[in-house]
């Protein structure tokens, strides 16, 4: 991906109060099936936005088409909002919860 | 129809009078919904700006509060990037990195957009759909909206079989 520019997204304003420890996990970014977005698409997406491997990334993918969705990302609530953000910023439908 | 090259640093495409009629049509009904027309419940906006949090309605509200402003400015760049980068009529576009990233987001909002308006389904056959509706009727719109989604996958898809290369 040498050579892309950043997205351009601002990143999710982040309260300096209510640090979760590194450790500590509990939330999840989802990515869900759609009928639109192409396959090579949304791998790409993951391979740049997370600097997951080609193969990773593609298993991601094949996860959400085939079971209607797939954890992409696990961390502190706000670094998942983060993550939803930019993937709502290249049109995937994602969501965050609890995992 | 025609097809994203890489050359050098550069993703090129000769477009016809016709692609770019249609690009810049697409391009300013994206401009159009992320304006004048935004309305949150238009299921095209739904789907261009996901509820974080679907069972969470305060969270929803909250996550909307601190990102939408940015995504529907990043959205409404991207299209503008399209128009941006269109000849007057017809001939070449070449991208830079920068630009071809801005297009092939830019591209996708368009397909989500159409692909709600066109109630596009996991399996739905565009060939399939296209047949049917020019059995109805060949002049209609579907066709054209179907035709140009069609469009949009296969220039989407080879700009970023371009980029990947």
């Amino acid at each position: 991906m040498g050579g892309m520019a950043a997205p351009q997204v601002a990143p999710v304003e982040t309260p300096d109060t209510e640090e979760v420890p590194a450790f500590d996990r509990p939330w999840v970014t989802i990515v869900w099936d759609d009928p639109v977005n192409l396959m090579s698409y949304v791998t790409w997406v993951f391979q740049k936005l997370f600097g997951y491997s080609r193969e990773k990334a593609e298993k991601l993918m094949l996860d959400v088409h085939h079971k209607g969705r797939a954890v992409v990302s696990s961390g502190a609530r706000e670094r998942m909002e983060h993550d939803a953000a930019q993937l709502h910023a290249y049109g995937l439908w994602a969501t965050v919860e609890r995992s | 129809m025609s097809e994203f090259r890489r050359r050098g640093d550069r993703y090129v495409v000769a477009l016809a009078p016709d692609e770019v009629r249609v690009l810049r049509k697409v391009a300013s009904e994206v401009v159009g919904l992320l304006t004048d027309g935004f309305d949150h419940s238009d299921p095209v906006v739904g789907r261009l700006f996901p509820e974080a949090y679907p069972d969470d309605a305060p969270g929803a509200a909250e996550f909307r509060r601190y990102t939408e402003g940015d995504l529907k400015t990043g959205k409404i760049d991207q299209a503008g990037a399209v128009l941006a980068a269109l000849p007057e009529a017809s001939g070449e576009v070449a991208l830079d990195a920068e630009a071809a990233e801005a297009w092939l987001r830019a591209l996708n909002d368009a397909r989500l957009a159409m692909g709600v308006r066109l109630e596009i389904k996991d399996g739905t056959d565009l060939g399939a759909e296209l047949d049917v509706a020019v059995a109805a009727d060949p002049s209609s719109s579907r066709v054209f909206q179907l035709s140009v989604y069609a469009y949009l996958g296969y220039l989407q898809e080879s700009l970023l079989n371009a980029m990947i290369d």
